[in-house]
């Protein structure tokens, strides 16, 4: 027999729960891609249940759904033109009364409705009591209990949803606004269904609510409509400001005059949350036990990954050099063993980290803390112009610029994301270290320490400038306000840290993956033809090109080799190193190597500088760019980060030099 | 009647509790804000400072809700 289909769309507040209760539906069968059009992550997945196909997707966590994000956008859309058979929504039993807001949201769109109530044992257990009967009856909707964390309550819900299902009844439950906003309500409902090309799925109550409330997204959906102009008068003949306090504080009331009846709650005493918290943000201890905590997962993340990056990385290479032994002739042998592979290398060697991060961020904003690590930096992250929230993925950066930026993610603001992932690049990451060493241990002796340190400060200090000068320019503005709920501290479900960990991996793979295989089989044909040239060498492409940008890269002390061993670096920064290896004919030796440099009278202790400089800011490598592409999803914001990145490169390098120059250097 | 005075909700100590009056913040925090719970009428404590004394952890509708001072300086209250 055929089987039916149901499709159901889950909303809900951050912290929830919602995804753990996705997760415990669905299980492995889940899908995960981006909203068209945009950067947010669509996750969907289907359940078999008796005679059912039941489709789940995973709408983006909101508190509400007005245009503030496009997380809520992208959720209301949903719910309005995909019509889901049913809207599940989960709410914290816990924390009902703010919950039950974007319940009032939900019904205004007209959708059916039902309601999980999760974690009822948190409640239960600080002493709330809920009254399951009388909320159904006040809300008009069904409401099913569940434990999603022990999969309590899953067949109860599944059934229930099939229930609806059958009914297909619809429950129009209004909140009323009072009789000035009813009668502007009226008006322009009235103005608007004169419209008869008007896009139907959308109600129109709602949309009138919602240009009441100064919706921008709402109002550009009807702006060709030919009425307009006539509902724009309206709006423009009231407080706008007022009215949006006013309905906000209709729906709040609304709340309030039904709350007491379905929900005694326990006096305010103090929870374990509220004790952890009296400890994890105190005065004295917030700091170092958060900066221990970074330390942790810093270490965690990159330590950790070591090995297993070493691994992979022999294995490729490895499997390179059996290849090419194998293959004829050998330009096959070369094209496979070090274009392809060594290209495949080059991608997975990043998933380990990538895995461990996302492994750990999970269970850090699973536990409740990474909203705390927010709260903590936010007033020196504000200072220069940036959110709480970006202070972990700059940190990261430290140790690899491709998960860091991966990193950005939790920040919710567009613009205070990409100036985050536009300033990540400058921040020293592990790969650039070989480069100062070996510059740095040749050039400069027993300065070697200092010259290294001071080359990350220079990152981080470009990268606060950068921020200051985007924030000026183009991306205008201040951060994002600081309105973020500091949910109580669970402890993590390790499954839904398992999963986000896959998702986010594969992701990585899949999207910034083909980018920067694609970016190593172009530097490989450039080092290796025309045909026949040793690989790399003076007489290949890489060699023109090294000579051709010598003109442009002369002013900052730099010979051709210096601009070819810069052009392999764009694969990966340590490969600098051996690049200058292969050009100075001193092979893997890098004491054999330091000789070299230091008999080379057309590098000097100050080039030598400057050129650790240029090597830190320049573009960033490949993977960055193609988790740069993959992260904004803008070719635009890639080709900024790129030029914005060279010319930065170019003039720290040039001050640098003619400087030291200047002084007699 | 004890004389109420009306503040801005930067000035709560650490364990005081208020009522909102009015929110004065302007653009897109105003709806946030607004989404978040901070409504006229509503209760309103402070928790405590973030360790750099900014922003701040406010227990609003039985949960917490974390703002900076900058926003809290437009949002008026009468001390309880």
């Amino acid at each position: 027999m055929e089987k039916r289909e149901i499709k159901i769309a889950l909303t809900g507040n951050p912290n929830v729960g919602k995804t753990t209760l996705f997760n415990a539906l669905t299980g492995s069968r889940q899908h995960v891609g981006n909203w068209p059009g945009v950067t947010v992550e669509k996750k969907s997945g289907r359940i078999s249940y008796k005679e059912y196909d039941i489709e789940v997707i995973d709408l983006p966590g909101t508190y509400s759904l007005t245009a503030y994000s496009m997380d809520e956008i992208v959720a209301r859309d949903f719910i309005i033109e995909e019509k889901p058979d049913l809207v599940i929504q989960v709410v914290d039993a816990s924390n009902l009364e703010r919950n039950l807001y974007l319940t009032t949201q939900l019904m205004e769109l007209g959708s059916q409705m039902l309601i999980v109530l999760n974690m009822c044992d948190i409640a239960e257990e600080r002493g709330d009591r809920i009254y399951i009967d009388k909320m159904q009856e006040l809300l008009a909707t069904p409401v099913i209990t569940t434990v999603a964390t022990q999969k309590k309550g899953i067949c109860d819900l599944l059934d229930k949803v099939i229930e609806q299902k059958q009914i297909e009844q619809h429950h129009g439950h209004e909140i009323g606004y009072g009789n000035e906003i009813e009668e502007k309500i009226l008006e322009i409902e009235k103005v608007l269904s004169e419209d008869e090309t008007r896009d139907k799925r959308y109600p129109l109550r709602w949309v009138s609510i919602r240009l009441l409330e100064g919706d921008s997204n709402v109002r550009q959906k009807i702006s060709d409509s030919p009425v307009y102009e006539r509902a724009m008068a309206i709006i423009d003949s009231i407080d706008q400001e007022e009215y949006e306090a006013e309905i906000a504080d209709k729906r709040y009331l609304a709340i309030n005059t039904v709350f007491p009846q379905m929900c005694t709650r326990a006096n305010d005493t103090l929870t374990k949350s509220d004790m952890i918290d009296r400890v994890l943000t105190n005065k004295y201890l917030g700091i170092p036990i958060f900066l221990a905590l970074m330390w942790g997962a810093f270490e965690l993340t990159f330590a950790f990954a070591t090995p297993f990056m070493d691994m992979i990385d022999i294995a490729a290479t490895w499997f390179a050099d059996y290849v090419s032994s194998s293959l004829h002739p050998d330009w096959l042998a070369s094209l496979v063993g070090d274009g392809i592979i060594g290209g495949v290398g080059a991608v997975l060697v990043f998933v380990p980290n990538i895995f461990i991060l996302f492994f750990l961020l999970s269970l850090l904003e699973g536990s409740g803390y990474l909203a705390r690590a927010a709260f903590i930096m936010d007033k020196l992250m504000y200072k220069i112009g940036m959110h709480g929230k970006s202070f972990i993925p700059m940190l990261m950066g430290f140790g690899c610029n491709v998960p860091a930026i991966m990193a950005a993610r939790s920040i919710e603001d567009d613009k205070d994301r990409l100036i985050t992932i536009l300033i990540v690049p400058f921040v020293s990451c592990g790969a650039r270290l070989p480069i100062y060493v070996l510059f740095a241990g040749t050039f400069f002796g027993r300065q070697a320490g200092t010259v290294i340190f001071a080359m990350y400060i220079l990152g981080i200090l470009i990268a606060i400038i950068s921020a200051k000068l985007l924030r000026g320019t183009v991306v205008k503005g201040k951060p994002a306000p600081f309105i973020m709920e500091l949910p109580p501290y669970r402890v993590p479900t390790f499954k839904t840290s398992v999963i986000h960990m896959w998702d986010n991996g594969f992701m990585y793979i899949k999207k910034a993956g083909s980018i920067i295989l694609v970016g190593v089989v172009v530097i490989w044909i450039m080092a290796s033809f025309p045909w026949g040239v040793e690989y790399g060498s003076e007489a290949s492409y890489v060699g023109s090109l090294g000579h051709a940008v010598e003109p442009l890269l002369k002013p900052l002390g730099f010979d051709w080799k210096i601009s070819v061993a810069l052009i392999f670096g764009l694969v990966a920064k340590e490969i600098v190193v051996a690049s200058m290896g292969v050009l100075y004919g001193a092979g893997d030796n890098s004491e054999a190597l330091s000789e070299r440099l230091l008999a080379d009278p057309g590098i000097t202790a100050l080039s030598s500088l400057s050129l650790m400089a240029f090597s830190l800011l320049y573009m960033p490598c490949v993977a960055t760019v193609g988790v740069i592409k993959k992260e904004t999803g803008s070719w635009k914001w890639t080709m900024f980060a790129i030029i914005y990145g060279v010319l930065v490169a170019w003039i720290t390098a040039f001050i640098i030099y003619q400087g030291g120059r200047l002084l007699g250097y | 009647m004890v004389d109420i005075q009306e503040t801005t909700l930067d000035t709560l100590e650490p364990g005081e509790k208020a009522r909102i009056t009015k929110v004065r913040v302007k653009g897109a925090a105003r709806r946030k804000l607004f989404d978040m719970g901070m409504v006229a009428g509503a209760d309103i404590e402070l928790v405590r400072n973030a360790p750099l004394g900014d922003p701040m952890d406010y227990r609003i509708k039985g949960y917490h809700l974390s703002i900076r001072k900058e926003e809290a300086s437009q949002i008026f209250i009468n001390k309880l």
